[in-house]
C-alpha cells in the first residue's frame, strides 16, 4: 500500500510542525483509501488536549476530530488518518503510539527540530505492531 | 424508539463488513449501540467495557454533543439524530525514543 501525501499539503505540515516546535502538533489526516493506496487531499490541524505534556505526548481533541470527519463527509471523503510531530526524536512510532493506534488508520509522523524539519513517514498498524508504508508525494 | 444513524469510524468498519454508518432503532444511546451490537459480532466490544461501560478510549457524540456532558449513554435519542463513535487519539514520542543526532 502506499500513502500520497501532495507537496502543498506536507508542507503545511512542516509549517505545523515548526509553529508548535518544541511542543507536538497533531491532526487529522482526510482523503480516500483503496486496497492499494491511501490518497490525502486535505489536512487539519487539531488541539492537543494534553497541556501538560505536550512535550512528549498527544491526545487529539475528540471535538476537532469529529469536525474533520464531519468536513470530509461533505466533500465525499473519509478520515484515513492522523499525523503528529515528534519534536526532537526521529519519526518512528513508539510505544506510547502502538499502545493507542487503531487499526485501518495511517499514522503519519513529522520529525521536528528547532531549525530543520525532517522527511515524514507513514505507518499502519498490522496486528500488535506498526508496519511502514511507502510515502509518494 | 426513533431511527437514528450510527456512524462507524475507519478502524472499526472491519466489524461492520465496511459500512460506515448503521441504521438502527433505538431510544437511548446504550440501545443504539446494543442493536448495533447484535447486528454486527464484535463492535460492542471495542465501544463497551465487560461492565457495559463506554470503554476509556471511545467517545460517543450524539450530533456535536459529547455523551459525556450529556447523560452518557442513557441519553436519549430523537427521530433523525446521528450517532458517531469517535476513537480517542493519543500518543507521542517516547523517552525510550533515541533522539534525533544533531
Amino acid at each position: 500500500m502506499t500513502v500520497r501525501l501532495p507537496r502543498d499539503l506536507r508542507h503545511a505540515l512542516e509549517c505545523w510542525a515548526r509553529e508548535n516546535y518544541p511542543q507536538e502538533a497533531c491532526g487529522v489526516l482526510i482523503g480516500r483509501q483503496t486496497e492499494t493506496e491511501v490518497a490525502i487531499t486535505d489536512v487539519v490541524r487539531t488541539r492537543n488536549l494534553n497541556i501538560e505534556r505536550a512535550r512528549d505526548r498527544f491526545e487529539l481533541d475528540p471535538g476537532d476530530l469529529l469536525c474533520a470527519g464531519e468536513r470530509a463527509l461533505g466533500l465525499g471523503l473519509d478520515v484515513v488518518g492522523i499525523w503528529h510531530t515528534h519534536p526532537d526524536h526521529p519519526a518512528r512510532p513508539s510505544e506510547t503510539d502502538r499502545a493507542r493506534a487503531w487499526e485501518a488508520w495511517i499514522y503519519l509522523i513529522v520529525p521536528v527540530r528547532k531549525d530543520d524539519v525532517g522527511e515524514p513517514r507513514a505507518w499502519r498498524l498490522n496486528g500488535s505492531g506498526f508496519v511502514e508504508k511507502k510515502l509518494k508525494s | 424508539m426513533n431511527t437514528v444513524t450510527v456512524r462507524i469510524p475507519m478502524p472499526l468498519r472491519s466489524y461492520t463488513l465496511g459500512a460506515d454508518e448503521v441504521v438502527v432503532e433505538a431510544a437511548t444511546v446504550r440501545q443504539a449501540l446494543e442493536v448495533l451490537g447484535a447486528r454486527h459480532e464484535g463492535i460492542l466490544d471495542r465501544v463497551l467495557d465487560p461492565g457495559g461501560e463506554l470503554r476509556q478510549f471511545v467517545n460517543i457524540f450524539v450530533g456535536a454533543r459529547n455523551v459525556q456532558a450529556l447523560d452518557g449513554l442513557a441519553t436519549p435519542l430523537a427521530k433523525g439524530d446521528v450517532i458517531s463513535i469517535i476513537p480517542a487519539v493519543a500518543g507521542g514520542h517516547h523517552e525510550c525514543l533515541r533522539p534525533m543526532a544533531r
